[in-house]
């Protein structure tokens, strides 16, 4: 389907990647965001609100981020796109209805506009330290989406991915920016609606009596969805539950129930995975990233190829699934992993253990606040080479 | 309501009458029906229902006026009643000392 | 066999199920989920049936209408009605139900929770949301404690009362529902025990009926930790102590109607007013600042 020509702003913009994370989003099809204002991720809301009274959006600042969450999986069972938008400390409150949102199979999009941690560490500059958080934040077991763009482009672009894939997964997925690219006033270009491809939600079509919420396949075949108020009389429930939506508290549900939510994502990673490579086919050290990272790792990738090493460059579009099969297909190749973040080594644990030691994984660290110094990752470069 | 003398109209005067179902097995005993029941037309059986409790037994079928009362106070949804065919008045019933005065 | 062995079978004579037996409130309950979880003697029960006939009494159109609960005794209900109903995370069923009422206007959404999960945990969500007016009925049932992690004291348990987190007795203040509600901005407060089911059945037609945000206190008697640990007999006890003690005070000033631990209990309407919800308020102040470009929202956009 394409994209809805009254949300989309088509035409060329200097603007940054919370700007164009908003207008990412209403090309999308959202029309609800529930928020609360928070550094580095305020303009998103601040943008949406200005917008959505002008493309029949609904926006609504709640009392605090559980609230948010919470309205934000309400307003998805009514059928309408939603998305809520935060920063850290934000982020952490979000995690209880995030869970309740996986446990619902509910499509949603959370944006994270990620900032210096632990908590309320550094509201105005950057950080990439919230990835673990998002990929364990809730309690339980449980699988996630979450994205990671580098450019206020792709934070228009990948919104939408964003979109398109929580409906196809039916799970609420996590755009993980970063301040430096929320904050980056680059071009954006918004094409016509028309070359926007937008996934309508799969509604269940069928007698009443026969439908089920849920189908515990671990397949990509998901229940298709209802809304509330079409006289289904669902019952939704955070608890462990069966395929009619009824609470059931035993062993027996609890591994139908979870082991669904866990399979559809980790059985369909190679569906699901977004990542680029460059110069990987003979290359002796892969530098592994994402977000801003990636762009600051270009630089000291060029300068090691200048030095003649053999560096290649994949970086992660999705981070959550990991796409642990690339990683373990290049491990048999090269000597090296180098995993440049901004924080003390989170995606660097999920290289390393791809990588099953065949390849080592370096870590270059960056407690936040700044982007890295190239040539700290060329330093790693050149030890990865060695 | 009783009177100390048999109303000239008492053969249009109609008394409502219910129903009683009771579904034994969904009981939990708790009373409720029994207490509050205007007509004191249950009774708590001695009997267990198969989750060990006491359900109530209908005392006094014909007496039930179809309030609802049991039926809305009930917390198991095991009690409800049907409206039935009203009935008029025996003359004995209405006047004081007739046998349901405390109705 | 002896006459006692005699006895103790006719005791135990089990009655024929009666299946053939349908309850009128049947339509509307998940019948296949019974029997429900709630003590024997425990009014929440009876709640659900005065919720029903409220609904009954509205006329309000079923489809439309969804249900959102909490977590806790009282966080069931959803579970057992017949209608587009969600059980939520702990304190988040108004926030849930916000985004609801607001995703779909056309829903009526009624929130059924206890005390703890709608007054401690999700206190600021109830100040907010009736601070804002959002279509909503929340249908508050207090039985002074959380009891189904064990009677613990909570933000209702009234002073002195005995529970299991206040062994000596419970110190703190308890809230005056109706007064918080009433002072959070809610247009509709009323009270009633789980014992005057017609008054309460008749105020959940009118607060369904109400736009904006509606809050009705339903006193409910919890048997298992309420009472036992105060020594208040069972439920039935409790609903007879209702019945003497319960006084019906229609628009009385919500200041003076706390309650104390065993002490009288001011039931009645409070609070009828009239006043924009939010999403009038919201449509009505946007096309005046924004004119023609303002195009309200209308339910779901998903291209279906």
């Amino acid at each position: 389907m394409k994209a809805d020509p009254i949300g989309v702003a088509t035409g060329s913009y200097y603007i940054d990647g919370d700007h164009a994370c908003a207008e990412g989003a209403i090309a999308a099809g959202c029309r609800f965001l529930a928020g609360y204002p928070i550094t580095p991720s305020t303009e998103v809301a601040e943008r949406v609100a200005e917008r959505f009274p002008k493309v029949g959006g609904m926006f609504i600042q709640m009392e605090d981020e559980l609230a948010s969450m919470a309205a934000v999986v309400g307003a998805s069972w009514t059928g309408t796109k939603s998305m809520t938008v935060t920063s850290g400390p934000g982020f952490s409150l979000m995690m209880e209805n995030l869970g309740l949102g996986a446990m619902m199979e509910t499509p949603c999009v959370v944006v994270n506009v990620q900032r210096g941690g632990p908590s309320t560490g550094l509201p105005t500059l950057t950080g990439q330290a919230d990835m673990m958080q998002a990929r364990w934040g809730s309690h339980g077991d449980y699988e996630i989406i979450a994205l990671s763009p580098n450019s206020p482009q792709e934070c228009f672009d990948l919104t939408i991915t964003a979109f398109n894939l929580s409906e196809q997964w039916r799970v609420p997925v996590l755009f993980m920016m970063d301040e430096c690219v929320g904050h980056m006033t680059e071009k954006v270009v918004i094409p016509e609606p028309d070359e926007i491809e937008v996934l309508p939600r799969k509604y269940y079509q069928g007698d009443k009596e026969s439908y089920r919420p849920f189908k515990f396949n671990g397949a990509a075949d998901l229940a298709p969805m209802i809304k509330a108020g079409d006289g289904y009389f669902i019952h939704i429930t955070g608890l462990t539950h069966d395929e009619r939506g009824y609470p059931i508290i035993n062993a027996e549900a609890q591994g139908k129930n979870v082991s669904h939510l866990v399979d559809k994502i980790r059985n369909n990673v190679e569906k699901i995975s977004i990542f680029e490579e460059d110069c990987i086919d003979d290359a002796d050290v892969v530098v592994v990233s994402y977000g801003i990272s990636s762009r600051v790792a270009l630089k000291a990738v060029e300068d090691a190829r200048a030095k003649g090493i053999k560096v290649g460059t994949l970086r992660l579009v999705t981070v959550w699934p990991f796409p642990e099969g690339r990683i373990q297909q290049l491990a048999g190749k090269v000597k090296s992993f180098v995993v440049p973040e901004i924080n003390m080594g989170q995606i660097v644990l999920e290289v390393e253990r791809a990588a099953k030691g065949k390849a080592k994984a370096i870590l270059v660290p960056h407690a936040g606040g700044w982007v890295h110094d190239p040539d700290d990752i060329l330093a790693a470069i050149e030890e990865g080479a060695a | 309501m009783s009177y100390w003398r048999v109303p000239l109209d008492i053969q249009e005067i109609e008394i409502p009458h219910g129903d009683l179902h009771i579904i034994v097995e969904r009981c939990k005993g708790c009373g409720f029906c029994e207490e509050y029941c205007p007509k004191d037309v249950l009774e708590m059986s001695t009997d267990f229902n198969r989750k060990g409790y006491h359900y109530p037994n209908i005392l006094k079928q014909g007496a039930c006026v179809n309030c609802n009362l049991c039926e809305m106070i009930c917390p198991e949804f095991a009690i409800f009643c049907l409206e039935g065919e009203p009935r008029h008045p025996d003359p004995g019933e209405v006047i004081q000392g007739g046998e349901n005065r405390e109705g | 066999m002896s006459e006692t062995e005699q006895e103790f079978t006719e005791t135990l004579t089990i009655p024929p199920p009666e299946e053939d037996l349908h309850h009128p409130m049947e339509q509307y309950l998940r019948m296949e989920r019974l029997p429900h979880i709630w003590c024997s003697t425990c009014g929440i029960g009876t709640i659900i049936t005065a919720f029903i006939s409220g609904l009954q009494k509205s006329e309000l159109d079923r489809e439309k209408v969804a249900v959102v609960s909490g977590i806790g005794c009282s966080g069931r209900a959803a579970g057992y009605l017949r209608l587009d109903s969600f059980h939520s995370t702990h304190g988040r069923a108004i926030p849930f139900a916000t985004g609801l009422a607001l995703g779909n206007p056309d829903l009526k959404v009624a929130v059924i929770s206890g005390d703890g999960d709608l007054v401690a945990i999700g206190g600021n969500h109830l100040i907010h949301a009736a601070r804002r007016n959002i279509n909503m009925t929340i249908v508050c049932i207090n039985n002074f404690n959380y009891a189904m992690t064990g009677g613990q004291a909570g933000p209702t348990t009234p002073l002195e009362a005995n529970a299991s987190t206040a062994p000596y007795g419970c110190y703190e203040f308890p809230f005056n529902l109706p007064y918080l509600a009433e002072s959070s901005g809610a247009v509709y407060v009323a009270r009633w025990t789980a014992l005057h089911i017609r008054r309460l059945t008749n105020a959940i037609a009118e607060a369904l009926l109400k736009p904006g945000f509606s809050f009705i206190e339903v006193i409910c008697p919890c048997t298992t930790l309420y009472a036992r640990r105060n020594r208040l007999g069972d439920g039935l006890d409790l609903m007879r102590f209702y019945h003497d003690n319960a006084i019906i005070r229609h628009g009385a000033d919500t200041r003076e109607v706390d309650i104390g631990f065993q002490d009288r209990i001011i039931v009645g309407k409070f609070i009828d007013k009239e006043k924009p919800t939010f999403l009038e308020k919201r449509d009505q102040y946007l096309k005046s600042k924004l004119g023609e470009q303002f195009i309200p929202y209308k339910g779901p956009n998903d291209g279906h």
